[in-house]
């Protein structure tokens, strides 16, 4: 039942239980005093502040658990890792903010504000698991075709040229084949090869 | 003195200049870098907030990469790069099962053995103790050092300065003869991965930074990681709009002073590269030669 009443640390199927056993963070260690959402850059754009976040998971109630899935917050955290740093129970909020995204994505909860961060980290990650190396055009051309914002920092472009900024060739690492293992095997997405 | 380098990404594009002026000083300073063999990118946000699995992988074949080259020390300029392969190499040494886990994923040996310098860590150890010989022109501004997050955190991990005062890129601008001031920016963050997602929200973290900075009196913030460079000086349009005011205080790279401070010219430094024009050559004095000696000593060296 709720384990904030006793500030016991275990394991259960709750969501707090499962960031217990993946991350071995101890959500209910938090005593609420408010420090991370005090220095949290973002904070003021956050649906729930960070210490929030941590009540709501404490009750272990499900409806609680679904809105901080659900929540904006998660996805605008920036693991600047400030909150860690001050927390006097040495909470670490961003490796739990980790795995709660990646629980909301795997679980299709992600909140539809956060739509354009999920599609970046996407369209970043399908750049380097082809070449090994980020190309930033690449990024730049794909996150615009997902995210439909043509418009967006077209002026940078001619600029960014005429310093030297932009590189429309992608760098090819030799292990291409070692990347795509990688992926294949952390990821599930399947390599060229084995298409 | 041979040092092993992880450029990362952004310094083969974005931060080219960042990259040129790490190699200029280097040279100056005879250090021989040398890239980690056929290197990949460490993940950066993206991957460990959609996979964790993936942002452990990506980072430990470079490290392994690293070690099967024979490069016992590199250095990375890029502060989140480096702080990604300190959490790996952290992490998986901290965990064996993981450890083993990851080995099988990237295919390759992973001993965790590798000693990561951040860029200041290498301008302490190679290049400070040979600067004062080598200063021709002392950098003699008032400038802000700016270290944002991760160089500095998570401090547990990387346990590198003070993470609320650093003062590591301080000194080093103490060193070349120039004032550091304090304020109340240095570690805050400047937005850094949303900055194409979340444009508005950069404008507002790195408009507050800028804001701090000028207002103190600063002519120009010195930063060692590409994602805040990019933020702080490309993104100054944005920066404007949440200030509502043009802010002209450009943003260098400490490799950059350092630079500029041994003589090295703007363009090999990379400096024509930056959106906010930098000027600073034009207010540097030369050093007179009476005062010279004198210039040799820092003055106020905490």
């Amino acid at each position: 039942m709720s384990s904030a009443s006793n500030h016991e640390i275990h394991v259960d199927n709750s969501l707090s239980g499962l960031i217990l056993k993946h991350t071995e963070v101890p959500v209910q260690k938090c005593y609420q005093c408010g420090k991370c959402s005090a220095g949290c850059p973002v904070v003021s754009e956050m649906d729930y502040p960070p210490s929030l976040i941590l009540r709501m998971l404490q009750t272990g109630l499900p409806e609680m658990e679904e809105k901080v899935l659900r929540s904006y917050s998660i996805w605008l955290c920036l693991s600047c890792e400030q909150c860690i740093s001050r927390c006097p129970m040495e909470i670490d909020i961003p490796k739990m903010m980790d795995y709660l995204r990646q629980v909301s994505y795997k679980k299709k909860m992600v909140n539809p504000r956060a739509k354009n961060i999920v599609r970046f980290h996407k369209a970043f990650l399908d750049s380097i698991r082809t070449t090994g190396r980020l190309s930033e055009f690449g990024l730049t051309v794909d996150y615009k075709l997902r995210s439909l914002k043509m418009m967006q920092d077209l002026t940078l472009v001619p600029s960014m040229i005429s310093r030297g900024k932009l590189g429309f060739i992608p760098e090819m690492i030799k292990g291409t084949k070692e990347m795509a293992k990688i992926f294949a095997k952390t990821t599930g997405l399947k390599s060229e090869e084995e298409k | 003195m041979k040092l092993g380098i992880y450029p990362g990404c952004s310094l083969t594009g974005s931060a080219r200049d960042y990259n040129e002026s790490v190699f200029a000083i280097a040279k100056a300073c005879d250090i021989q870098l040398e890239q980690v063999p056929d290197w990949n990118c460490c993940g950066a946000t993206a991957a460990h907030n959609m996979n964790k699995e993936l942002s452990l992988s990506l980072p430990a074949r470079i490290l392994a990469q690293a070690e099967k080259a024979g490069l016992t020390d590199i250095v990375i300029p890029c502060a989140a790069c480096y702080s990604r392969l300190m959490v790996t190499q952290h992490e998986l040494n901290n965990d064996p099962v993981l450890k083993n886990r990851i080995s099988e994923i990237i295919e390759m040996d992973f001993k965790g053995t590798t000693n990561i310098l951040n860029v200041v860590q290498m301008i302490d150890l190679y290049v400070s103790p040979v600067l004062k010989e080598k200063i021709v022109k002392n950098f003699s501004h008032k400038v802000a050092c700016y270290y944002g997050c991760l160089m500095v955190r998570p401090y547990k991990v990387l346990q590198y300065d003070q993470h609320e005062d650093p003062q590591g890129m301080d000194n080093v601008i103490r060193l070349l003869g120039g004032t550091a001031i304090d304020w109340g920016y240095k570690v805050e963050c400047c937005g850094a991965g949303l900055t194409m997602s979340k444009t508005e929200i950069v404008g507002m973290l790195s408009g507050k930074i800028v804001k701090d900075a000028a207002r103190r009196g600063a002519q120009a913030i010195v930063v060692a990681c590409p994602m805040c460079h990019s933020n702080l000086d490309m993104r100054r349009p944005a920066i404007n709009e949440y200030i509502g005011e043009k802010m002209d205080i450009p943003v260098i790279y400490i490799t950059q002073a350092i630079g500029l401070a041994l003589g090295i010219d703007e363009k090999t430094l990379g400096l024509q590269r930056h959106f906010v024009p930098v000027k600073m050559a034009e207010y540097i004095p030369p050093v007179p030669e009476s005062k010279k000696q004198k210039a040799k000593e820092p003055t106020n060296t905490i």
